[in-house]
């Protein structure tokens, strides 16, 4: 029946299309609400813009080159004139131009975003790796190795990122050498860096995962397995697995976020080139427009892996692609 | 011991115990039972949760758990030790030598798989043909256990199934290396009794080609339909076995007596299930009410009565379409109905949980659908309900005494005092003592749950019970004391039930009138005694013949002779 199974397609994509620009315009509303928060707290930060722009404090400039700095820029106009000029500008895809570097912030952005990027996607993978690894290999093993594992988890899960990579530096740059202490751009100063970020959200995404795991290897769909003759590993890798990694997947939208801003501190640690040291030094230096790009762009990489987690969940999971 | 091996039955159990825990002190949960099953031959287990049966069913392959000891005197399958297998050695029997198929598919085969692939799952792993023959046989197989359009079935999800193709599925996977032994643990349990029915049909198929079967399940009647011998289980030991027709016409264990008795389509309204003294003959309980009030004043009046709703896919489906219906006083009303037939939205229209879109309902003669929220409360404690599951509608936080407090009148009962005795009265009236005021719910048996829901319905002394599958989760000795104390409560007090069952068996039982749903409509509605008796409705008819009763004789015809014809052709090797 071809007009049935039209009228079906297109209510589909009709709803398909539904959802899409409901998302779209939810994206809209939080970078709205995320640019004019920044644009506030900005405002709101101590010292006189006009100042930073002419070399801080210490270059001692005279009133009048202030004042020519404070039209120039606009900082004499009242606030909500200020709000409008710069939302207006942002629409116009133009974030402003440092105080400090006198440089476009798309431009530092464009340039300081690559290595953040590799090194979030990098740590991201390498957590899922170790935190399913963990659980395959791990739960509802005997009780010492499933204790073990469990324990493992909410071990690593709390430790700070700083002291992780200080330690990992330490131990495996100093030490061992088997890494370049810091900076290195190839896959060898990778490495380091993403475990540091990697190994505390594996204890995360290890813990829901491995609970999910648990109540699935109890389900009768696990029993029918094993009635058929397949073996505690197929089991596992084959029916449990799949299960067990859902509600990870819903972690993973917040973990990349999460990642992408907590890199700040790992490109601290290991002097590496990226976003982190951009905004360190933004913010320490009161550079508020490079401050709100990167902040804009964080809140970008949030929603983005957040409609990411969305489109993950229908391959994963197909009981949503025929659920409204 | 020097007997010929061809003569041996098939699988062969001589005192086989199962440990939980400790290999001593441990839960002893299967004491020493011994049963044999022939090629061919179907024995069917019976008992109630508890009972040991499906302990027993996950020991025969080698899967009863992870704390489990199991010992025997012997367990020998096809001639083979199956004790102290190793784990290759049972992987290589399961699937391949014994088929296991359980109770209700959707949780019982992968979700996130194609049910395809889960058919296929048996032959890839015992290395049976290559992808594309398997893709074939999967194909076969599923056309063999009567799900039509097989190729596209093999595709879809278990969600995608309904509850009876899923069934037929889960069962295509347990055949498909064509085992010598088929156990079933609860094969029907979640199915429509249609559905059952042809369920049954399906393993009768598979009996007549000489598979061996296990049959288990709580349900007498399902079992006495397949079974050639039947075991009944309680406690972990077999209280008696023996021919299915002569366990069921002549039991000799007080507990098979029991279980029969308890059966409730076997027995008329206004007798008891249960008997206190099996020697002593079924009594009729004296119904004052019934005589007291004919008919009564009208209670409840539903007329014209439609639902709509708008599902995800944009098309509107009537859930409830113009039915009308009424309730007197002391009456009980029977709605009978597989699941999506609009009986728990009727339901629910008449609590006022859900606003009908068109008809009315009346309360005592006055308007009670059409008042707004605001009116209608006063009168709420008229309509109370007993759900299905009770442990769902109590806060787990909860005594039992706090569940009834609650549900008791402000107004009449004032003071903690009157409350307390009020509360002590109503728990007393449906068999409960003050030792179980103070627990919770989780700590009370299914049979005492469904006691207290019962006292929380009746607190606020309503007219209306409206009762939604009460029983459908009880074994059926307990089912048998509810049901009773249920027929007991409304001699004493003259409160009318709305008694909303899948299970012919147990409102035949319970009703004086019944109306039959189906697809959102009455078919037909009338005296309990004349619809049983001589239904006039073709579904009707299909739900009666669909009901397995204990039989004596074992009752063929269940589907139409065409279709039973071509399902034993396909299966026939």
């Amino acid at each position: 029946m071809p007009s049935l199974s039209t009228k079906v397609g297109l209510w589909t994509r009709h709803r398909m299309l539904r959802r899409l620009v409901g998302r779209v315009a939810g994206v809209v509303g939080v970078l709205f609400a995320v640019s004019t928060l920044t644009f506030l707290a900005a405002h709101l930060m101590p010292g006189d813009p006009a100042l930073t722009i002419l070399g801080g404090a210490g270059s001692h400039p005279t009133r009048v080159e202030l004042l020519a700095i404070d039209r120039q820029y606009g900082f004499d106009k009242s606030l909500v004139v200020q709000y409008v000029t710069f939302t207006g500008h942002l629409l116009l895809g133009n974030l402003g131009t440092s105080y400090i570097l006198k440089e476009r912030v798309s431009t530092i952005i464009a340039q300081q975003m690559g290595p953040t990027f590799v090194l979030t996607i990098v740590s991201l993978v390498l957590s899922w790796v170790l935190a399913v690894g963990g659980t395959l290999l791990t739960a509802r093993r005997n009780r010492y190795t499933s204790a073990f594992g469990s324990g493992a988890e909410i071990f690593v899960a709390g430790l700070p990122q700083y002291w992780l990579g200080i330690i990992l530096m330490v131990v495996f740059a100093f030490r061992l050498r088997w890494f370049p202490v810091e900076g290195g751009t190839g896959v060898a100063g990778l490495v380091l860096p993403a475990l540091t970020l990697a190994i505390p959200l594996a204890g995360f995404i290890g813990q829901v995962t491995r609970d999910e795991f648990s109540s699935v290897m109890e389900q009768p769909f696990v029993l029918s397995a094993r009635t058929r003759g397949m073996g505690d590993t197929g089991v596992r890798v084959r029916h449990a697995l799949r299960h067990s990694i859902l509600p990870g997947i819903t972690l993973s939208g917040w973990a990349l976020g999460s990642l992408f801003s907590t890199a700040v501190i790992v490109e601290a640690v290991f002097a590496r080139q990226g976003l982190g040291q951009v905004l360190v030094n933004a913010v320490s230096q009161r550079d508020i427009p490079v401050v709100i790009g990167v902040t804009l762009l964080v809140a970008v990489v949030y929603v983005v892996a957040n409609l990411l987690v969305d489109l993950v969940y229908l391959v994963a999971d197909p009981r949503l692609r025929s659920a409204g | 011991m020097s007997q010929d091996n061809k003569n041996r039955p098939l699988l062969e159990i001589e005192d086989l115990r199962v440990r939980f825990g400790d290999p001593v002190t441990g839960r002893e949960v299967v004491a020493g039972i011994s049963l044999s099953v022939a090629a061919g031959e179907c024995l069917g287990i019976v008992g109630e949760s508890g009972s040991g049966k499906s302990v027993t069913a996950r020991t025969l392959v080698g899967l009863t758990g992870r704390h489990a000891h199991v010992s025997a005197k012997r367990l020998t399958f096809n001639g083979e030790n199956l004790l102290g297998l190793s784990d290759r050695k049972w992987r290589d029997i399961r699937g391949r030598e014994i088929g296991f198929v359980l109770q209700d598919a959707l949780v019982s085969l992968d979700q996130l798989r194609p049910v395809g692939r889960e058919v296929a799952e048996p032959l890839r792993l015992h290395g049976w043909g290559n992808r594309a023959l398997r893709e074939e046989r999967v194909i076969d197989l599923l056309g063999q256990v009567g799900v039509p359009e097989p190729a596209m079935r093999a595709r879809q999800r278990p969600y995608e199934l309904s509850g009876g193709l899923r069934q037929r599925a889960l069962i295509a996977s347990a055949i498909a290396l064509d085992p010598k032994l088929v156990i079933a643990d609860e094969p029907t349990t979640a199915l429509d009794v249609t559905v059952q029915a042809q369920v049954l049909d399906l393993l009768e198929v598979l009996k007549q080609r000489g598979d061996a079967l296990i049959l288990i399940s709580h349900d007498l009647a399902v079992v006495s339909r397949l079974a050639d011998r039947v075991a009944v289980m309680k406690d972990g030991i077999v209280v008696e076995q023996g021919p299915t027709s002569k366990v069921l016409r002549d039991p000799r264990h007080d507990y098979t007596r029991s279980l029969l008795a308890a059966v409730p389509s076997s027995h008329p309204r206004g007798t008891r299930l249960l008997l206190r003294d099996p020697t002593t003959p079924r009594t009729k309980i004296a119904r004052p009410a019934q005589t007291a009030l004919p008919h009564g004043e009208r209670i409840l009046t539903v007329e014209h009565l439609t639902k709509r709703y708008r599902g995800p896919d944009g098309i509107t489906r009537t859930v409830v379409d113009d039915v009308s219906l009424h309730l007197d006083a002391g009456e009980t009303l029977g709605i009978v109905g597989e699941s999506g037939s609009g009986k728990t939205t009727t339901a629910r229209m008449i609590l006022a949980l859900t606003q009908p879109d068109e008809g009315r309902i009346l309360l005592r003669g006055e308007e009670w659908s059409s008042l707004p929220e605001r009116d209608r409360r006063s009168r709420r404690p008229l309509v109370s309900v007993i759900y299905q599951d009770p442990l769902s509608s109590f806060d787990p936080r909860w005594s039992v005494g706090q569940v009834v407090d609650d549900a008791l009148s402000r107004e009449h009962y004032a003071s903690a005092d009157s409350r307390r005795r009020r509360v002590r009265e109503l728990l007393g009236e449906v068999g409960l003592g003050i030792e179980h005021l103070d627990r919770r719910p989780l700590q009370l048996s299914g049979g005492q749950r469904q006691r207290v829901a019962i006292a929380r319905a009746l607190a606020p002394e309503p007219a209306v019970v409206v009762c939604d599958e009460p029983v459908a989760a009880l074994d059926v000795s307990i089912q048998a004391q509810v049901l009773d104390l249920l027929c007991d409560l409304q001699d004493q007090l003259g409160v009318s039930y709305l008694f909303i069952s899948h299970d012919l068996g147990v409102i035949q039982h319970i009703s004086d009138r019944v109306a039959v749903m189906k697809d959102g409509r009455v078919v037909e509605q009338g005296e309990a005694s004349a619809v049983f008796a001589s239904p006039r409705h073709d579904y009707t008819r299909r739900l009666l013949s669909s009901l397995p009763t204990p039989s004596f004789e074992r009752v063929e015809v269940q589907t139409t002779s065409v279709e039973r014809e071509l399902a034993v052709g396909s299966l026939r090797r």
